[in-house]
């Protein structure tokens, strides 16, 4: 058991990319237990790759990614759930032909115990899930998906949940709501990385972020004072 | 058999490799060029048959048209029909992932195979169609063979120059990534439906060819195995993509195809129908060790040279 | 005179048989991602080995169909591992290649042990029932019963064993099945295995419904794709859908074409729906 505020997740000097061609150059960053950390910066920087490095998607070609001490670089994603490690994709986050009860099932597939009485507070976290439980998941909205894409990872009762761009595609006034919900799921207990396109709002809710741009690091800060950072707003926010 | 039939069989097996080979080429096009996976061969190759057949023989009651034209007339509309066709079936499918053009491709073989066979009054039916002239009408063996030797050289010099071009490097690139050429739109898209036109074309020609060899057509002959799958073990046992080996390919799958053939042949009746499966399995059997040793064939695919042939004259 | 009724439940018959062929050939689709040209030469097999065991045994083709469909699963897994599995990586053209070329040596073999003939599960004429103004015939009952306690096993497998809604996720996505902890290689062990009994049962009820003959199976594959096709790939219940309508299809068209052309109906049908609507109608893979 890690006691609070000892890093969870360590990313040192990682360089990989897709195909054999490298994305990420030597990049690092850390995740404390308990922390909420948010990784920001233009299109294209290598953000979305990075978390799919930490997460056995993306082969890394340099450098060491740890869970708790212990090293994880390049190892499948099926045994990373096993290790307390939760992740959701940006697009394709949910199983379409299968009701929402059906995905949460699926987030709780390496589980051997019962599961009812976490998939209870998912749905007391999510209401509107409870009453569309046997719907697919495939018809429903954009926001009521990513709530389903968001239950199904914490079935497993994470210790690590990584969340790559949660209000992409969402209505503002939805995006408040997501938010809203990661922050209560981080109160929970539960350290978060999350890659973020609506940086100022994502940074506000942070405790540190980092601002990476073509694949390295460039600036790495608490959340409030990369906001109060003028080169950071101005080159890297896009004014939103 | 004496020396004269040794010839006379010689002659046989080899003009007859000689159109294998050419529908061979015409799929290496398609497939080596541009990676259609075209399952639907024997519709092309059956459409040219009968068009040249339709046109050329002499008026009858069981078929339709008998023309009387002379064979040059027959190939030239029976690449046309073949190359048409291709265009409006491939307007349609080229954009299609390979599963599902191969399956469409096979369904639209047997398409026009089921027509072939029913619609009698048009191609004969099952009865199929006789009296198919050879070239100059004569029965010299060695006419019709120089003739498909013939064809076989001109669509081996123009598949060997569509691959060195710039157009073939790009489509070669193109073909390795079926998911960036689905992404490339509009130009790759007629790049393809050209190639699958032109090859159709070219399967049509073999059909004429075929047709004009054996004096008879009937719809047996396109069957599934035999107008499709067999020149697809030819191509892949040669090497796809490398047109030498293409060639190489046909002629030793024919080899093995016609000698286990006679040695099938002569045995007993009943047994020999068995044997005929014993050969399907055995030939089933060599294309999956291929696939699993060497998914490449034989002759691996060459590269065309970096730089054309005008820039390195200019660098010796 | 064509009897539309009779048309009707002629085309659910095979429309059963067909879907039962659809379903493990739209599953394979969804999870390997590939064409299985040999499922039809699979369902020879299953219904050839039923046919030993009514031959030589004796046994009641209820009976017989059991061993049939437990070896029949067994070799559709010894294919993948002695032929697929290895190919895996490589383009799934080749996989195609190397199930059309699997779906030779299956025929192959069985004219090869069985025989080129025709053979029929049960000798002799039976008494057709003439009811609602339609021919019953027994066998076709048998296949419609057969089919239908199929579907059942088949329903309960998918939506309420652990392993079937691993298979329904990995079909729906890959990716996701994957990032949730599903054993790859156990799922794709279960679905040959699934994809081997539903081709043994589908087999053996066309044996019924019509007769064995090597060529059984491969005739009926390209309806089975057909069907797979328009259910949208990847979806159990749209394979399931879609066997009933090109059944029904092939049966109707004799009202308006000659029945030599029946089987181009479902070509035709299947070339329509991958130009105008290729996830089919359930929306199973995108292409």
């Amino acid at each position: 058991m890690s006691a609070q505020g000892e890093t969870i997740l360590d990313i040192r000097g990682v360089s990989g990319g897709y195909g054999g061609v490298d994305i990420l150059h030597s990049v690092d960053l850390n995740l404390k237990q308990g922390e909420l950390v948010v990784i920001v910066g233009p299109n294209g920087a290598g953000k979305s790759t990075l978390m799919k490095a930490a997460f056995g998607l993306v082969r890394v070609s340099k450098g060491q990614i740890s869970l708790a001490g212990e090293d994880i670089t390049n190892i499948s994603p099926d045994r990373l759930v096993h290790k307390g490690m939760s992740y959701v994709p940006q697009e394709h986050n949910v199983f379409p032909t299968m009701t929402v009860q059906e995905n949460l099932d699926m987030g709780a597939y390496i589980r051997t115990d019962d599961a009812r009485p976490q998939m209870e507070r998912i749905f007391e976290l999510f209401p509107r899930l409870k009453e569309r439980r046997k719907q697919p998941a495939g018809l429903m909205s954009g926001g009521e998906r990513q709530m389903v894409a968001m239950g199904r990872a914490l079935m497993v009762e994470p210790k690590v949940l990584m969340l790559d761009e949660p209000t992409a595609g969402l209505a503002p006034a939805f995006v408040q709501q997501v938010f809203e919900w990661i922050q209560r799921i981080n109160e929970a207990g539960i350290s978060i990385l999350m890659v973020e396109q609506n940086a100022k709002q994502a940074l506000r809710i942070a405790e540190r972020g980092y601002v990476l741009a073509t694949g390295e690091n460039r600036y790495e800060d608490t959340g409030a004072a990369l906001l109060a950072n003028r080169e950071v707003a101005e080159m890297f926010l896009g004014g939103r | 058999m004496n020396l004269a039939g040794f010839y006379h069989y010689g002659l046989y097996f080899l003009t007859t490799a000689g159109v294998y080979g050419i529908l061979a080429l015409a799929l290496n096009m398609q497939w080596g060029l541009t990676g259609l996976f075209n399952l639907g061969i024997a519709g092309f190759y059956a459409v040219g048959a009968y068009a040249s057949a339709l046109l050329t023989t002499p008026p009858a009651a069981e078929h339709w048209g008998g023309l009387g034209m002379p064979m040059p007339v027959g190939v030239a509309v029976a690449m046309l029909a073949s190359g048409l066709l291709a265009f409006v079936i491939g307007a349609a499918t080229i954009r299609l992932r390979s599963d599902y053009l191969a399956i469409a491709t096979l369904g639209i073989a047997e398409i026009i195979r089921l027509v072939i066979k029913n619609e009698m009054w048009l191609t004969g039916g099952v009865r199929g169609i006789a009296g198919v002239q050879p070239p100059f009408h004569t029965d010299n063996q060695l006419v019709m063979l120089a003739v498909v030797v013939v064809c076989l050289i001109v669509l081996y010099w123009l598949v060997e120059r569509a691959r060195i071009s710039p157009w073939g490097r790009v489509m070669r690139g193109i073909r390795e990534n079926e998911d960036a050429s689905m992404a490339a739109g509009k130009h790759v898209a007629r790049f393809r439906l050209e190639s699958f036109v032109v090859g159709s074309a070219f399967m049509g020609l073999g059909g004429a060819l075929y047709a004009h060899f054996n004096g008879f057509i009937s719809p047996e002959a396109f069957r599934p195995l035999y107008g499709t799958f067999i020149i697809w073990v030819m191509l892949i046992a040669g090497g796809s993509a490398n047109n030498f080996g293409a060639m190489v390919g046909t002629i030793g799958v024919w080899f093995v195809w016609t000698m286990s053939q006679m040695l099938t042949d002569l045995l007993p009746g009943g047994l020999a129908t068995q044997a005929g499966a014993v050969r399907i399995f055995l030939i089933g059997l060599l294309l999956q060790v291929i696939l699993l040793a060497r998914p490449s064939g034989l002759f691996p695919e060459r590269p065309p040279p970096l730089i054309g042939r005008r820039e390195r004259k200019k660098h010796r | 005179m064509h009897n539309v009724l009779q048309l009707t439940y002629d085309g659910i018959v095979l429309g059963s048989i067909l879907a039962l062929g659809a379903i493990g050939v739209s599953m394979i689709f969804g999870i390997l991602r590939f064409a299985h040209f040999a499922h039809g030469d699979l369902m020879t097999v299953g219904a050839y080995l039923a046919y030993t065991f009514v031959r030589w045994l004796h046994w009641p083709i209820w009976l017989a169909a059991l061993p049939a469909i437990v070896l029949a699963a067994l070799i559709a897994v010894a294919l993948d591992q002695i032929f697929y599995r290895r190919l895996r990586r490589v383009a799934p053209v080749i996989l195609l290649i190397s199930s059309f070329a699997t779906a030779l040596m299956l025929r192959a073999l069985v004219q090869i042990i069985w025989g080129p003939d025709n053979h029929v599960y049960e000798q002799g004429i039976s008494i057709p029932i003439r009811a609602f103004g339609l021919i019953i015939t027994p066998d076709s009952l048998k296949v419609l019963i057969g089919a239908a306690i199929m579907v059942t096993v088949v329903h309960l497998f998918l939506a309420h064993t652990k392993m079937g809604k691993s298979m329904r996720a990995m079909s729906d996505n890959m990716d996701l099945a994957l990032i949730s902890g599903v054993p790859v290689n156990r799922v794709i062990f279960w679905t040959w295995m699934f994809a081997g009994v539903l081709a043994a049962v589908a087999g053996i009820l066309l044996g019924l419904n019509t007769r064995l003959i090597p060529t059984m199976g491969w005739d009926t594959l390209l309806p089975i794709f057909a069907a797979a096709i328009l259910g949208g790939v990847g979806r159990p219940y749209g394979a399931i859908l879609g066997g009933f309508i090109i059944g029904l299809a092939m049966n109707y068209s004799v009202l308006f074409l000659p029945s030599a052309y029946k089987l181009a109906v479902a070509f035709v049908i299947m070339i329509v729906v991958l130009i105008v609507r290729p996830q089919g109608i359930l929306k199973g893979l995108s292409l």
